[in-house]
């Protein structure tokens, strides 16, 4: 199979307007990808497929990353002359920059045809905060369906293109995405609003009512009042 | 039954894979065409294993909607290995699929031994290959008879491969002290060295379950209830499949030759001399066909493991037992699992949790096509293709 620089510099060449990169894996597997820009992944992901050489038919697993923003410290070495003639001094200056975080959905592609692959390819979100959005690749690959409504429940990226992009694991009225490296765990699963508030605001009022009837006519028999709650 | 008689009266006697004439969707003639039901099969319906949720939306007694709902067993196994070591995860693979957890826990070193560059002694891989093979007899035997269930036969097919596995499994806990939950593969090896009268007794097993398969075949390969129930019912074709990733059984079951032994050979795979079987429709009997056939390939293949056993070491001289610190970097490992292709995704970071943890689940995407499957057939069909399916929904929800 070709090597992942090689598909790169024919993307390059089939799409000229795409940004194609390779991302390097520096563990031991040295399993390298090809970063797609969001625009033209769709259109590369089909010339994946369709390719005659690489055929990349079967999308195995996609993998949500969260990568959130990092701090990183530059250190820069300088040597200065001593105005007063003595040796020369080496100054230390620490830059701090703060690297922006985003969100990757990692494809790895195998071809069932040729039996060859992996190829993998990432797409990256612009941040993690309002722009989290990728397009979807299910129209090209079915296999993704379930796979990226899992990255959505879980992370929260929103896939443009996908024909049905709801909640997978979670329930649908949960808010927040629990694989997000910022995500803080409730203090007591347990807990859930209920009526209990209510509940009591129409007893008070239901107790007063009671008692101004029987204050008003104290020989009366118990008058019924219909509790009825509060605007409050 | 089977109002357009697709399948009961056209099948030849002589081969299982024989073309099956008619239509596969049948036509709507009730008087209930037109008024759409909607049923909710499960969780709790016994067919869907108690956690699992479909969706059907029915026009007389065809399904023309159906939508799997998951989540009800979900407990963020992902989550959890990414706030624990390396090593302290491995337990927690052997609950994603409680039939297989020795080819997880395979799956879960492998990859794990590739981010670390991990090399394995050979006799390690072959008991390795034993145990997985091993396991597949168990898979394969249970869902068969699991299938059998969801037919309606309560429940002699059932207890007859449970009485098969009761024996298989006594084996796995007298090696690695589980029955089910069996924890027996390390990085860079395995925990334990099964004792030669393990080894014997696990050899007279294997070279004795053929006997019980040609039995089990005669009791249900040519079930006439079996066949018309089965036969062109939840049908797939090649393309599809393939495209919506499925694997495994299921996948060859449609004709396609994909099998990640063959293709990937690894472990030790390539050395082993066996047959990927192949259907040729696609539908739920040849999804049973395909398990039956993969059993004897498996008994073949361990015939062949413990023959060549090589002597030796069952763990790597330089493998750390604990506290593993991959340096920066990606691997993504995948094996054959009973029910597909299961593979991890681990993202090391250089800390000893990992960064990122993905389980792919094949019982998951291979739900991808259920609907497809059971579109235009009934209600009563929908439970016998998602039982050929193969499901374990530990995987599935995780």
């Amino acid at each position: 199979m070709e090597t992942v620089e090689q598909i790169r510099d024919r993307l390059l060449a089939r799409f000229p307007a795409a940004a194609v990169a390779v991302v390097t894996n520096p563990g031991a597997a040295a399993e390298h990808a090809l970063l797609l820009d969001a625009t033209h992944a769709r259109e590369i992901a089909e010339f994946l497929r369709d390719d005659p050489v690489l055929r990349l038919d079967y999308c195995s697993n996609v993998t949500g990353i969260d990568w959130p923003e990092k701090e990183i410290t530059d250190t820069v070495k300088t040597t200065v002359a001593d105005p007063a003639g003595g040796p020369a001094k080496v100054v230390e200056t620490k830059t701090v920059r703060v690297e922006p975080g985003y969100f990757e959905a990692v494809y790895f592609l195998y071809s069932m045809a040729k039996k060859h692959g992996p190829v993998i390819v990432r797409l990256r979100t612009a941040n993690r905060t309002d722009a989290v959005t990728l397009p979807s690749l299910t129209p090209v690959w079915r296999s993704c369906d379930f796979q990226e409504r899992e990255i959505f429940d879980l992370f929260g990226i929103v896939f443009t293109g996908h024909p049905d992009l709801r909640r997978l694991l979670l329930w649908d009225e949960f808010v927040d995405h629990p694989m997000r490296k910022d995500y803080v765990e409730p203090d007591d699963y347990e807990w859930e609003p209920t009526a209990h508030g209510d509940v009591l605001a129409r007893a008070q009022a239901h107790q007063a009512a009671v008692a101004a009837a029987a204050a008003a006519a104290p020989s009366a028999a118990m008058p019924v009042v219909n509790p009825t709650p509060s605007a409050s | 039954m089977n109002p357009s008689g697709n399948s009961c009266g056209s099948i030849p006697a002589a081969s299982p894979f024989a073309p099956v004439a008619g239509p596969i969707i049948r036509s709507v003639n009730d008087p209930f065409h037109g008024d759409l039901l909607e049923v909710s099969m499960g969780p709790q319906h016994p067919s869907t294993h108690g956690v699992f949720r479909m969706v059907a939306t029915l026009d007389g007694e065809l399904i023309v909607k159906l939508k799997p709902v998951f989540g009800y067993l979900h407990r963020n196994h992902e989550k959890i290995a990414e706030n624990t070591s390396y090593l302290a995860s491995m337990p927690y693979t052997d609950r994603l699929d409680y039939l297989c957890s020795l080819s997880t826990n395979w799956a879960y070193a492998f990859a794990a031994e590739k981010l670390l560059g991990q090399p394995v002694p050979d006799r390690a891989q072959y008991l390795r290959i034993i145990l997985a093979e091993m396991t597949r007899l168990v898979n394969h035997a249970c869902l068969v008879g699991f299938l059998f269930n969801d037919l309606g036969t309560s429940f002699t097919p059932l207890l007859y491969a449970f009485r098969e596995r009761e024996k298989i499994i006594d084996l796995f806990e007298s090696l690695t002290g589980s029955r089910m939950m069996c924890n027996y593969q390390r990085f860079g090896g395995c925990r334990v060295d099964p004792t030669p009268e393990w080894l014997e007794a696990a050899r007279k097993l294997v070279e004795n379950f053929p006997r019980f398969l040609d039995e089990y075949e005669r009791m249900l390969t040519g079930n006439e209830i079996m066949l018309a129930r089965t036969q062109g019912i939840g049908r797939v074709t090649p393309a599809q499949a393939i495209n919506a990733g499925i694997t495994g059984p299921v996948l060859r079951a449609c004709g396609v030759d994909y099998d990640i032994r063959k293709v990937d050979a690894y472990g030790f795979y390539s050395r082993f001399d066996f047959r990927v079987p192949l259907g040729d429709h696609g539908d739920t009997y040849d999804r049973y066909m395909i398990r039956i056939l993969e059993m004897r390939e498996s008994v073949k293949i361990l015939a062949q493991a413990f023959r060549d056993l090589p002597a030796g070491p069952i763990m790597d001289s330089k493998a750390k037992q604990r506290g593993h610190r991959p340096k920066a970097g990606e691997a993504y490992g995948r094996i054959e699992g009973p029910k597909g292709e299961i593979g991890f995704h681990l993202i090391s970071d250089g800390s000893p949790n990992p960064y990122r943890y993905r389980v792919r689940p094949p019982s998951l995407i291979n739900l991808t096509l259920l609907e497809d499957m059971c579109l235009g057939h009934t209600l009563a069909d929908s439970v016998v293709i998602l039982g050929s399916i193969d499901i374990v929904l530990g995987e599935v929800d995780r």
